[in-house]
């Protein structure tokens, strides 16, 4: 009788191992198992668009238009377009699908467009904000219970850029000005996709540094939060491209899931493996504090890395004298959202895509954003200096 | 599946089957050997020291849940329990360093809280074990998400974090001793006492007839209520140590109630109780630990550890039933 029960427990043991683990079940361009032509870098993501990627590496180096002092209104290349249909009489109801609050950087984003939403109290009567938790289903179901809800303006941050696009597509039909922003979608029925230069300028600006700055045909590690996000795939695809033309010796691309334990232990794995390391590049910055923890446990030094404005990676940069630099998706951009939905609802003309500037954080300007007064977790970008509630609703 | 109802054994059957430390040692000697020949450094003091340190918490995992299992029942809930605890930890203490010592205890007292509740749960509405510990495993992650909405806040001290990452320095033969192998080695020591005195021979025993222990004068419940909060509590030093180690994460704890009972279960402990020694669950531990350092000098995707860990826990379980069925 006892055996039988051992039998069956260590039946639903399995089944819960398989369950309890939703790591990316192989890491399809690991160079240590397929070493394939080039860097090491294995096969181009099947999001990279040449064309895309052009258009943002120019945007780097092109100068906004807007107001110097607020970025989150300022335009990259604008191409405006007419809003006169949606004119509407305020106060307005304006409803916000958010993919999930799952992260500090979407913490910070949305206390920021609360406080965005608080500054334009005047014209907003009511803000509706539904948390999708990360799930697609549940966002789809989401922005089908706000159609029925007398909503003014929608506001949508898909959570995957395919299975949202039915959804955000049912929404344009319903005839209510619809803004995306971060993730984007594969239609153009909104009126506009609100979104910094983007993944490429990104991952183009940490791998380029990286390469540079290491010893020549130096070992790299990429470490990578998780597949098929368009914003985080185009990251990769130009650092890869970055990479194949440095010509280094990428050892390893990894996912993380954005945890630090996780991280830590594939960063050492690493080092135990190839005994030393040479660059670090990340698609995000979340983890950055960890890889580095990684390499002075190890008692090593810790190679050229690139991070985010998240301000523990920062203060680590400055205390530990880094050779760092931190590309930014700042959270600025949950500003732009709102002030977009009332600029439309007024009829004014507004740009689509509203391409919002991508600020990289390098040793000569790390004091300016280095506040040692905020929470490690903080994002340095988050332009929310100015608005109500800070710094206390950001702590 | 008609199964032959156990009976007791004969001494010298008894004898040869929990002198089972040998066959692991033998696993233990081979994988250092290849882990050597790849990476002839691995034995160096520097680096087998703090092998060791970072292994701490899943062997102190490994003993917590030998408590249970050999007492006849299952912790499924230690790794959610682990989690919980860092992200707990990490918001309490808020980076005040001053917090560190009462965030310790509160966790401790957490740790053996939810034992209890587990050992309660199981023992007195007769509710399966490995049916408690998965809904307490369940409890946990909602809880901690409900509480944390999705993403951890505060931050974990650096005197919090110096248990899991830091060391004593200029140890003479050694090097650097971590801390976290102090600890394990104190704990593994109590543990051990512990087993060998009567309260261990009372939990084999309950583990290996409940009813024949009970009619002997045990009390069957208070002894595997106790188990179940000697697991929590050794949860909540692996929390420590693992806190201490990576900082605040959601996944500090994922996977852990999986290796730990792969590593009971390598270490010879009978799944169902009543046999197995607390030194094979430790060594098991280590086992599975060199197992992994392996497959990662090999270069073998970390994916595959969840593979490898239900391989073992079907492999061992598949030959303890086939032993106690083949007289």
């Amino acid at each position: 009788m006892k055996r039988r029960m051992a039998a069956t427990a260590a039946l639903i043991l399995m089944s819960l191992t398989a369950c309890a683990t939703d790591e990316p079940a192989a890491t399809p361009s690991d160079s240590s198992s397929a070493p394939a032509a080039g860097a090491g870098t294995g096969e181009q993501s099947k999001f990279f668009v040449q064309a895309d990627y052009d258009n943002e590496l120019a945007l780097l180096d092109a100068a906004p238009t807007g107001p110097a002092d607020k970025p989150w209104e300022q335009v990259l290349n604008p191409t405006m377009v007419d809003t006169a249909t949606f004119k509407k009489a305020g106060p307005h109801k304006i409803c916000f699908s958010n993919a999930a609050l799952n992260n500090p950087w979407r913490q910070v984003g949305f206390k920021t467009m609360q406080a965005e939403v608080e500054a334009q109290g005047d014209r907003i009567k009511e803000f509706v904000h539904v948390d999708a938790e990360g799930k697609d289903q549940k966002q789809i179901a989401d922005i089908n219970d706000l159609l029925g809800k007398g909503c003014d303006a929608l506001i949508v941050s898909p959570n995957t850029t395919a299975t949202l696009t039915p959804a955000v597509e049912a929404a344009c039909k319903a005839g209510l000005p619809v803004v995306v922003f971060d993730r984007g979608v594969d239609t153009d029925c909104p009126v506009t996709f609100i979104n910094p230069i983007g993944g490429y300028g990104f991952g183009h600006v940490g791998a380029e540094f990286v390469s540079q700055r290491m010893k020549p045909g130096g070992k790299v590690l990429a470490l990578r939060i998780l597949p098929g996000v368009d914003v985080l795939e185009t990251r990769w695809s130009a650092a890869k491209v970055a990479f194949d033309k440095a010509q280094v010796d990428v050892v390893g691309v990894e996912f993380t899931d954005g945890d630090p334990a996780k991280t830590k232990k594939i960063v050492n794995d690493y080092i135990q493996r190839h005994g030393t390391i040479d660059g670090v590049w990340m698609d995000a910055g979340a983890v950055a504090v960890a890889a580095v923890e990684a390499f002075q446990d190890a008692g090593q030094p810790v190679p050229p890395i690139n991070g985010e404005d998240q301000l523990d990676f920062l203060k680590m940069w400055k205390d530990e004298g880094l050779t760092a630099i931190a590309p930014t998706y700042p959270t600025y951009q949950w500003r732009t959202p709102i002030i977009a939905a009332l600029r439309i609802l007024d009829g004014q003309q507004v740009s689509a895509p509203w391409k919002l500037p991508q600020p990289t954080i390098t040793q000569e300007n790390l004091d300016s954003y280095l506040d040692p007064n905020m929470p490690p977790l903080h994002y340095a970008m988050c332009g929310c200096t100015d608005l109500p509630g800070y710094p206390q609703r950001w702590k | 599946m008609q199964l032959v109802k156990r009976r007791p054994l004969p001494p010298q059957l008894a004898r040869v089957r929990s002198g089972g430390l040998l066959p692991l040692l033998a696993i233990l000697v081979v994988l250092l050997v290849l882990i050597t020949v790849r990476q002839p450094d691995f034995l160096a003091p520097a680096s087998l020291m703090s092998f060791l340190g970072r292994s701490a918490p899943l062997i102190l995992l490994a003993a917590g849940q030998y408590f249970v299992i050999v007492s006849g029942e299952f912790d499924l809930s230690v790794g959610s329990l682990v989690t919980a605890q860092v992200v707990v930890a990490a918001r309490l203490i808020d980076s005040d360093p001053s917090r560190t010592w009462p965030v310790v205890l509160v966790l401790l007292a957490g740790g053996l809280a939810v034992g209890l509740v587990n050992g309660l749960i199981t023992t007195r509405l007769r509710v399966p074990s490995f049916i408690t510990t998965l809904g307490m495993f369940l409890i946990l992650v909602g809880a901690v998400y409900l509480w944390s909405n999705g993403a951890p806040k505060g931050g974990l001290s650096e005197e919090f974090r110096r248990f899991g990452r830091r060391a004593f320095e200029d140890v003479p033969l050694l090097g650097r001793m971590p801390y976290a192998l102090v600890i394990l080695l104190i704990l593994a020591t109590l543990a051990v006492l512990l087993m060998r005195s009567d309260f261990g021979r009372v939990l084999v025993a309950v583990g290996d007839n409940p009813r024949t222990a009970e009619l002997s004068g045990v009390r069957v419940h208070r002894t595997r209520t106790i188990a179940f909060m000697l697991s929590g509590l050794a949860a909540a030093v692996a929390a420590i140590l693992i806190g201490g180690y990576s900082g605040v994460s959601f996944q500090a704890g994922a996977g852990l109630e999986f290796g730990a009972i792969t590593a009971v279960v390598l270490g010879g402990v009978a799944l169902g109780g009543g046999r197995g020694s607390i030194v094979g669950a430790m060594l098991g531990a280590l086992t599975l630990e060199l197992l992994f350092t392996l497959m990662n000098f090999y270069g073998v995707s970390g994916a595959l550890r969840p593979t490898v860990q239900g391989a073992i826990i079907l492999f061992a379980v598949a030959v303890s039933t086939r032993r106690s069925t083949s007289r």
